[in-house]
């Protein structure tokens, strides 16, 4: 059945044959792209016109195999985060990285090569895989680990689904002390304190990431609230451990007029306030889901949708740099309702890796053609002057020129994939727009 | 408890099981396809089923399995004292109006044969004193509509036996459930345009569990397929002529 998909944001939209099924290896036979739980906001996990086949990995979810003496997960590519941070947590097991939703699939995870809280620590999610088991584009089944077909291994990381179909993950979990996380919450005022601040508690703590007010005026534009975090020790841990069960949900799309920048402004302000300085045990799920309390929240932008711009600039960059792209923010056409901060370390090992060292910014902005591609193009702009680059996972508008000014790494990317896939015939919405595929 | 599945490598079986892992209860498989189960009783595993988890081949086409695969079961597990049944096989009206053969093995899976399967069960749980059975039927038997018409009397039918079942053996024991999913998003509906209140397997599983949990007869899930098969089971005839539900 032909039906409509989006991502997450809802901007780009396809008429596709979507195929969902337990039987993930069965599906992927003729499909174009797979995709997961659709979290990623552009049009990364969309065939690139209608009538393509595109497989759904949701419902093959199984855990395949955990080895508690050295922590390896092996699991069916559509298992959720979710799903593991139920079962795992309260066994004193955690996920090595986290992005801001757990309602993302380990393929996922895998093709875009993830980042959480920890980057700075422990990089993306590929380094902790040790095993992958593709459909290829021939129809084959292949396995490749950091070893042993590497370059598969490592183009398929990060690699947004372009390589092959991930059937199973194998990857290293993480040893906790509790499932609780110690967090400390701390306004800062100026976006300078707030970068260097970032970049020190960095030293002392796992996880930090920066929440930042650009609706706020004059004086207060871009005041922070800096979160940083740690497992809990099991002499601090709260007990017992229930995970959130309650979601809200959003049962209808809100009428554009609601969510608008007074009421943003409002909400940030009050949010700031409410994250004066604070200290002590929160749910890991608060600490690293705060936005998955509202299923569907997505809907609160309305039937157009929204954007999500983000982007490294690299650390060879001054502050005054990072500066300067606040200043282009705030003469941009549209209001940035949400902005995250947070330091990069190590960047990704995979082929077409977003991660970088520097400092990534996310933006959540909502789509008002024109000037949604406006604001794209300008963002971009800076981030090419910069040498920086921009995230895949999130990206609807950037034009393939930036694109391919900003990726020397495509030549080695694209190569890698016609070794795999000499006809082409494993491509998304993104992969035309940015790549160069054939539609 | 001590669950015998019947279905549970796919759909809401599956997410019933996953379920009952995650507790702790002990686990054995019914279904076909060596290599499917042996995937799902690893992940009822690492979920925390007890080790091992095993499993007995069955064919919900072929009755004469269904008493030796029981026992198999009943071997593996010392004794079951909880029985779920989700397997049956799913068909459109227009796919199988003209389809006499694929239309006979829906009726006699669906029906027949899992009231067979229901019978062997109902023999072996009195036999101990009790025990709980729980069967998928569906909305689609409480009424007679277009779009799932042999589909639907086949769970007309299943639901009529499990009340049945239900009235003459709760005295001695027998707690039977009788479930009456709406439209859920599993494998089985992958073709289909989900209505309004179409429901997640998991959501749907969590109900189900706790209504056995608590010795319920019926359960309609997601919750308002209640209310709306109240409405539908109303309806006039002259409106059901008309209309394409
Ligand atoms: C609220 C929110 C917060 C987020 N925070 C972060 C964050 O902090 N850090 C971060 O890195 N990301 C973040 N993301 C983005 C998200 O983690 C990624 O987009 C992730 O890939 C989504 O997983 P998914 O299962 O929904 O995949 P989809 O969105 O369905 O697909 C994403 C890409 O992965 C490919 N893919 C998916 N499954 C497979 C498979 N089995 N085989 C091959 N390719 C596959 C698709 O083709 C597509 O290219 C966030 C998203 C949201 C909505
Ligand atoms: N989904 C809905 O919207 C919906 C609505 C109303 C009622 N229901 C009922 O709810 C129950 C579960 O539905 P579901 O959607 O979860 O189904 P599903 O995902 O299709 O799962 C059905 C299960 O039955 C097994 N099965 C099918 N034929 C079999 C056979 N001949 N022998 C042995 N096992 C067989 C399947 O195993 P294999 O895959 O290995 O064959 C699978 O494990 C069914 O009784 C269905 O009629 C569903």
């Amino acid at each position: 059945m032909v039906q409509e998909i989006s991502g997450w944001g809802r901007v780009i939209r396809v008429a596709a044959e979507e195929r969902v099924s337990e039987d993930l290896a069965l599906i992927t036979r003729d499909a174009v792209l797979t995709r997961g739980l659709g979290r990623s906001y552009g049009d990364a996990s969309l065939p690139p016109a209608s009538g393509l086949v595109v497989a759904n990995s949701r419902l093959a979810n199984r855990l395949l195999a955990f080895d508690a003496s050295t922590g390896e997960l092996t699991v069916e590519a559509g298992v959720s985060l979710h799903d593991i941070n139920r079962v795992f947590l309260p066994r004193g097991w955690a996920s090595p990285v986290s992005p801001g939703t757990q309602f993302v699939t380990v393929g996922g995870m895998v093709a875009a090569d993830v980042h959480g809280k920890n980057h700075h620590r422990e990089g993306s999610f590929g380094r902790h895989v040790r095993w992958l088991r593709l459909r290829l584009a021939s129809g084959q089944i292949a396995e490749c680990t950091p070893d042993e077909e590497a370059g598969l291994f490592w183009a398929t990381v990060g690699g947004m689904g372009l390589t092959g179909h991930i059937l199973e993950v194998r990857f290293a979990m993480e040893r906790i002390p509790s499932p609780w996380i110690w967090q400390e919450v701390r306004q800062i005022a100026s976006l300078e304190t707030m970068l260097t601040q970032l970049r020190e508690e960095g030293v002392r703590w796992p996880f930090t990431v920066a929440w930042v007010d650009l609706l706020a005026r004059g004086s207060l534009f871009g005041r922070s609230v800096l979160i940083c975090g740690r497992w809990a020790d099991v002499s601090e841990a709260r007990h017992p451990f229930r995970p959130v069960t309650r979601r809200r949900r959003v049962p209808v799309d809100v009428p554009e007029f609601v969510l608008n920048p007074a009421l943003m402004r409002l909400y940030n302000a009050g949010h700031h306030r409410t994250c004066r300085g604070s200290r002590g045990v929160v749910h890991p799920e608060t600490f690293f889901y705060p936005l998955d309390t509202l299923a569907d929240w997505n809907r609160m932008y309305g039937k157009r949708g929204f954007i999500q711009y983000q982007c490294v600039i690299p650390a060879s960059q001054p502050v005054s740099k990072v500066l300067e792209f606040f200043d282009l923010v705030r003469s941009l056409p549209l209001p940035v309702y949400l902005c995250v901060f947070k330091d990069f370390g190590a960047p990704g090992d995979g082929l077409i890796s977003f991660p970088a060292p520097g400092f990534t910014v996310a933006m959540d902005l909502p789509n008002r053609p024109p000037h949604t591609q406006v604001a794209v193009d300008r963002l971009n702009e800076f981030v090419l002057s910069v040498g920086g680059r921009v995230y895949l996972a999130k990206d609807a508008h950037t034009r393939p020129e930036h694109f391919r000014a900003m990726e020397p790494r495509l030549a080695a990317f694209n190569e890698a994939r016609r070794r795999w896939d000499p006809e082409g015939r494993l491509r998304s919405a993104l992969s035309v727009r940015l790549m160069g595929d054939r539609p | 408890m001590k669950a015998v599945l019947f279905g549970a490598t796919r759909g809401m079986g599956r997410s019933i099981a996953r379920i009952l892992a995650q507790r702790g209860e002990r686990i054995h498989l019914l279904g076909i396809g060596p290599e499917d189960l042996e995937r799902s009783a690893r992940d009822l595993e690492v979920l925390g089923a007890p080790s091992p988890v095993e499993w007995t081949e069955i064919d919900l086409l072929d009755a004469s399995g269904f008493a030796p695969a029981l026992d198999a079961a009943d071997q593996a597990l010392g004794g079951f004292d909880t029985v779920v049944m989700t397997a049956a096989l799913f068909g459109r009206q227009e796919d199988l109006e003209d389809d006499t053969e694929r239309a006979a093995r829906l009726l006699t899976a669906n029906f027949t044969n899992t009231v067979l399967f229901c019978e062997e069960v109902r023999r072996r749980l009195l036999a101990r004193g009790g025990g709980r059975l729980c069967v998928f039927s569906s909305v689609a038997g409480d009424r007679g509509r277009k779009p799932v018409i042999l589909y639907g009397a086949t769970k007309g039918g299943l639901s009529r036996y499990l009340e049945g079942l239900d009235h003459k053996f709760h005295a001695q024991g027998l707690r039977v459930l009788c479930v009456k999913p709406g439209f859920v998003k599993t494998g089985m509906t992958a073709g289909l345009r989900p209505p309004p209140f179409a429901g997640e397997p998991d959501d749907v599983a969590r109900r189900v569990v706790r209504a056995l949990d608590r010795g319920k007869a019926l359960i309609y899930v997601p919750p308002p397929w209640r209310y709306m098969m109240l409405i539908i089971r109303h309806l006039p005839r002259f409106v059901m002529r008309r209309i394409g539900f």
